[in-house]
């Protein structure tokens, strides 16, 4: 067991699985030299070397098609694209090449992939640096999206992600990168598409992803103490997606409250709120309650974006306000 | 650029006659492609690549079997020209089950990887970065493969194009960058819309490649920078890009019946015909034409052939439809 920050914990998930495949390779822009503009992947150069670990131009497509011709000739490469944002330069890749040639081809090629990128608010960066795009790629049709809340996932998912032989996009919550946590020693790999209970509770769900994780923990926990008992879902994967754990311990509670930091328009607890009333409604004891960033563009400044992404105390109230109406 | 340039082409002449034989099946099988669209029995849209025959067949003649194509949208004679049956090809433009892909990907998705054909891509650029990462994955895993990337004029105006380029570059991969400037962006004359007169050559320099045009009508000639340019790439020296002159006889796509272009023009074009061309070098060179009608009779045969067997062909089921989306055959998204 050691403390491990959530950045230390991308390259040891990464590692583990250079050490165990040679054809894993990663690439991006300052990954190698520079170990990453966030850190995260500190040491990789040094262990591997240059032929493994390749800094790349800016150059996203380049990147991503690069990833995608590997993949489909015999590598599992990890691509980096350094901000969320920067998909929009390269989504043609993403979206017309990678996810749907297996499907067009009648499943001759696989794409053994893995995209990790920073993404999501609450560094003060603005709107072009912070925004969270986990439901642009839940979206379409051919890709996995993965998205940790701590340093263990970030090691288990990566892992499982990179042995998976889909796609995947791995979206890690740059506000997150220097949470600390006690980490297991030893090869870590998890399971794609299982949701984690993290809290048990009677009175309502609370369902959280990513970033928004340890906030609906502490709400739960301040909830709790005026009387409110959550039960709280890191969902860790949208696709796939354990709608089996989410719909059993809504169940079990009869409320859920999505708490997401994407924009509110079809963010994933719009989904999941219709999941929820085709299967369980006659479960329901009030209505579902999706708590978002509103439908904006992220503000730069700090009392701005602070007040746009959910806050433990906006979970606290709006929960409060809903489950005493 | 004349049909008269003398190249060498392969030096042995049954490869010549293979290479003839090609470009004629290649012509034979758009001109069926074009007949099955007028009785509606190809649906959508399809791109034909009357007229640039002889580039599919150039190069496929110098590429290895274990070589890999990245092709367009206007991939039918890229396809067939690495070996690809016709029959697979003619029953995937009518949409049937024993299409290349079932059904599921169409003309413009043109895919055959058991015969290095990594795909057809109908976003303009976006295979040109694919390719590098194949030429990646070969220098990676130190197979002596070589990508060949085929695509149109219209393509080097997009950022995918000069990230590419600079990408294979600096990595010095084993990628052939072809583009088959056919004059014709869409509707629109790419000279009108480019800074450049010649639109891949004079940007080969900026990527510190050598500037590289062909004749694209002219196989012999085609086969003659394929082969060198691969044998580069695969001797590790790393990119080139080719810049070859040709011309589509028809439209952009089936939609499109070309009037845009002025008729002298057309005609000019239509005097260099690679196939008539070749033929007439051909027979210079020793061929009889007994010899070349057997040719172009059993390409006919062949031809008919694969659009019975096309027609023949069942309706994709139901069964089709929720599979292969994930590498396990299925397309769960949730539990």
């Amino acid at each position: 067991m050691a403390q491990l920050t959530f950045r230390e914990a991308i390259a040891r998930g990464i590692a583990q699985e250079m050490r165990r495949d040679e054809s894993v390779v990663f690439l991006g822009e300052d990954v190698g030299a520079a170990g990453g503009v966030f850190k995260g992947t500190v040491g990789l150069l040094d262990e591997f070397g240059p032929v493994r670990v390749r800094d790349t131009p800016i150059s996203e497509q380049a990147i991503l098609g690069a990833a995608m011709g590997a993949a489909m000739t015999g590598l599992r490469p990890i691509a980096e694209i350094m901000f969320a944002d920067f998909f929009a330069v390269c989504w043609d890749i993403v979206v017309n090449e990678i996810a749907k040639s297996r499907y067009m081809t009648n499943g001759q090629v696989i794409f053994p992939l893995v995209i990790r990128s920073g993404n999501g608010g609450g560094l003060r960066f603005g709107a072009q640096h912070s925004q969270s795009v986990e439901n642009w790629a839940m979206m379409i049709p051919g890709l996995k999206v993965v998205v940790p809340s701590n340093a263990t996932d970030v090691i288990g998912l990566m892992a499982a992600s990179i042995r998976d032989d889909d796609p995947v996009i791995f979206l890690e919550a740059k506000a997150l990168y220097a949470t600390k946590m006690d980490v297991p020693d030893g090869e870590i790999v998890d399971t794609l598409g299982s949701a984690k209970v993290l809290r048990k509770g009677n009175d309502a769900t609370l369902v959280a992803l990513g970033y928004m994780v340890p906030r609906a923990l502490a709400a739960a926990q301040e909830l709790a103490a005026s009387g409110i008992d959550c039960t709280v879902i890191d969902v860790r994967s949208l696709v796939p997606l354990d709608t089996q754990t989410i719909l059993r311990e809504v169940s079990a509670t009869g409320r859920m409250f999505t708490v997401e930091e994407n924009p509110r328009l079809c963010g994933w607890g719009a989904e999941l709120a219709s999941i929820v009333s085709e299967e369980i409604f006659y479960d329901l004891d009030g209505p579902v309650v999706r708590i978002t960033t509103p439908h904006i563009p992220l503000p730069a400044a700090d009392a701005l974006e602070d007040l746009a992404i959910p806050s433990v105390e906006r979970v606290v109230t709006t929960v409060t306000k809903s489950m005493n109406s | 650029m004349t049909t008269t340039t003398v190249s060498a082409g392969p030096t042995d002449f049954e490869t010549k006659l293979d290479m003839y034989k090609m470009q004629v099946a290649l012509r034979q099988f758009e001109t069926r492609a074009y007949d099955l669209f007028l009785e509606n029995l190809v649906k959508g849209t399809s791109h034909l690549s009357l007229g640039q025959e002889a580039i599919a067949a150039g190069f496929a003649t110098a590429m290895q079997k274990t070589d890999w194509t990245f092709a367009t949208y206007r991939g039918h004679a890229h396809t067939l020209a690495r070996g690809v049956p016709m029959t697979p090809v003619l029953a995937e433009l009518l949409g049937r089950s024993n299409g290349l892909m079932a059904g599921k990907g169409g003309s413009m998705h043109l895919t055959s990887v058991e015969h290095g054909v990594m795909g057809s891509y109908a976003i303009i650029g976006a295979h040109l970065p694919i390719a590098c990462g194949a030429a990646w994955s070969a220098q990676y895993r130190g197979t002596d493969q070589v990508a060949v990337c085929f695509f149109g004029d219209g393509s080097v105006n997009i950022g995918a194009f000069h990230e590419a380029l600079n990408f294979a570059a600096i990595w010095k991969l084993p990628v052939v960058f072809v583009c088959e400037n056919n004059l014709w962006m869409e509707y629109t004359r790419t000279s009108e819309v480019t800074a450049v007169a010649n639109p891949a050559a004079d940007r080969a320099a900026a990527y510190g490649l050598e500037s590289i045009i062909v004749d694209g009508n002219d196989a012999d000639a085609v086969y003659d920078v394929a082969s060198a340019a691969i044998a580069r790439a695969r001797a590790g020296e790393g990119p080139s890009m080719i810049e070859a002159k040709t011309y589509r006889h028809g439209g952009h796509s089936r939609a499109d019946p070309g009037k845009y272009r002025p008729d002298a023009e057309v005609a000019e074009w239509l005097a260099k015909d690679p196939i008539p061309c070749y033929r007439a070098r051909l027979l210079e060179n020793g061929a009889t034409e007994e010899q070349l009608k057997a040719i172009e009779a059993g390409v006919a045969a062949e031809v008919d052939l694969a659009t019975e067997e096309a027609k023949a062909g069942g309706v994709p089921g139901e069964d089709l439809l929720m599979k292969d989306v994930w590498a396990n055959g299925g397309s769960a998204w949730r539990n």
